[in-house]
């Protein structure tokens, strides 16, 4: 029996203890990245394919510098610049590199479902980097690694989602894995920018900062895309700061200190100001640096875990 | 049929066996000077600090302890997969030309301490790697063997020892679990 299964996929339907378990596994896994010889062979003489259709630094370095540092090779695929310009499919794209006999690909992708769709159609093992407006689950497990270091238990704990929920993968990841860890979670933004049903994933809707910063023991603030602003969503990134964004005086009227996390990259000045990103309740750089250690988990907690037949007749009749 | 269990060492007998497990670490290394006692995680652990509370009794200087998981090193991913546990490593300091005491609860096949000596070479290179075991059961499978044991036994095919610190465990002996299925 294995503990995850084959692929990542999304937090959603996730159980507390396997959460829990990647969490535990990624704790230790934080040292490697202290030593002098940054490297462990766990992986050794295993292939990852790191395949981005979507732009993308931090999350495809980070993945990188995981793959490297448990011993396994890699290789990168971008969109541009590979036969997927020339209209090849994605699935032919995958089965391609599977024949040249790969391990697991860590899938970077603007549709939702892609990451599922290959998870199901391939051998290899499936990492979701990150699928249109669906999930980005190692993004939510490293802000859930984050907020267990510093509250010990996430069980009742309030935090609140703040900005673009609408459009963020990473809200969706953050949602499913704090509700699995007991969190009590709430969303603030703007109307236009939050889902007509997100009262039916079990969230508490703010719809002004002030009463998140009032409730909350921890923000954590998305990134407010500036295509949004185009696309008519908010009148003015000026007015979206003024109403919505985290200052350092919005923080000082709250009665207990909070925490803060984005999941970067900042538009500083607009959806967080740079005294609260820079801040002694920051932990944004903690963020990048959990997020080593939880792919270095994710990568480990994968490794060799094969389809059963089971699941491969499901995927070939969805 | 659960098969019975024998109490191998209890508490008074794991206490002389620690302290005699010492003073033979001392004796061996004529000293403390550079000594560095690195326990396996789990039990190697805990029994690397009782090692080390002793040797610091006699001597009056506390040595440097560190702890070491050899999962990452394991030589089994790919037969048994992935081990949903992971402990912490830390080493006390560059272990560049000191002696270290790899210290460990069971030694059977000795493919815990092969992987333990390539993570060790991942921090430096000690003038000397030594290995301290409470109890040798046999049955190596590697070429290695234990500087320090405290206790030898034979055990019956399919048999088992198993050691239990307060630490973990709530108690402090080792039993053997015999064989015959």
């Amino acid at each position: 029996m294995s503990l995850l299964g084959k692929d990542l996929v999304g937090l959603a339907g996730l159980s507390r203890e396997q959460i829990t378990t990647i969490l535990d596994v990624a704790e230790p896994l934080r040292e490697v990245s202290e030593r002098a010889i940054k490297k462990v062979p766990t992986l050794r003489g295993m292939t990852v394919v790191n395949l981005f259709f979507e732009a993308s630094t931090r999350t495809r370095i980070s993945f990188e510098f995981a793959e490297k540092r448990m011993s396994a090779d890699t290789v990168n695929v971008a969109a541009s610049g590979s036969s997927v310009s020339k209209g090849e499919t994605l699935v032919d794209t995958a089965r391609n590199l599977e024949a040249m006999r790969i391990d697991m690909v860590v899938i970077r992708h603007a549709s939702s479902g892609a990451a599922r769709f290959l998870a199901e159609r391939i051998e290899s093992n499936v990492i979701n980097a990150g699928d249109g407006t669906h999930e980005h689950p190692t993004q939510g497990l490293l802000d859930l690694l984050t907020l267990r270091q510093r509250f010990g238990s996430l069980e009742g704990k309030r935090i609140c989602i703040c900005g673009d929920v609408l459009h963020s993968r990473v809200a969706r990841s953050n949602i499913w894995g704090l509700k699995a860890l007991g969190a009590d979670v709430a969303v603030c933004g703007p109307r236009s920018l939050l889902p007509n049903a997100i009262g039916e994933m079990g969230v508490q809707v703010f719809s002004r900062i002030e009463q998140a910063i009032e409730w909350a023991d921890a923000l954590n603030v998305l990134r407010l895309q500036l295509e949004r602003m185009q696309a008519g969503y908010i009148p003015s990134l000026r007015e979206y700061n003024r109403v919505f964004g985290v200052t350092r005086a919005r923080l000082e009227q709250a009665k207990r200190d909070i925490l803060i996390l984005h999941p970067g990259p900042m538009n500083r000045g607009v959806e967080i100001d740079s005294d609260v990103a820079d801040g002694p309740h920051s932990v944004i750089l903690d963020q990048v640096t959990n997020g080593v250690a939880v792919r270095m988990a994710v990568l480990y907690l994968l490794a060799g875990q094969k389809a059963s037949l089971a699941d491969v007749a499901k995927g070939g009749a969805a | 049929m659960p098969s019975a269990s024998v109490t191998l060492l209890n508490a008074r007998a794991v206490a002389r066996t620690i302290s005699r497990m010492a003073d033979e670490i001392l004796e061996r290394n004529d000293g403390t000077e550079r000594l560095v006692l690195v326990g396996i995680q789990r039990r190697g652990v805990q029994i690397a600090q009782r090692i080390a509370a002793v040797i610091s009794e006699r001597e009056g200087a506390d040595i440097p302890l560190g702890a070491l998981d050899i999962t990452l090193y394991r030589d089994d991913l790919q037969t048994v997969g992935p081990r949903p546990v992971v402990g912490q490593t830390h080493l006390p300091k560059a272990i560049d030309g000191q002696v270290v005491v790899i210290v460990d609860d069971v030694l059977f096949t000795g493919r815990t301490i092969r992987a333990a000596l390539d993570e060790l070479a991942d921090f430096g290179r000690p003038s000397r790697i030594m290995l301290a075991v409470l109890v040798d059961r046999g049955g190596r499978e590697l070429p290695i063997h234990a500087d320090v044991v405290g206790q030898t036994v034979t055990v019956p095919p399919g048999g088992r020892v198993d050691v239990f610190v307060p630490e973990l465990d709530g108690k402090d002996e080792v039993t053997m679990v015999g064989g015959g299925t």
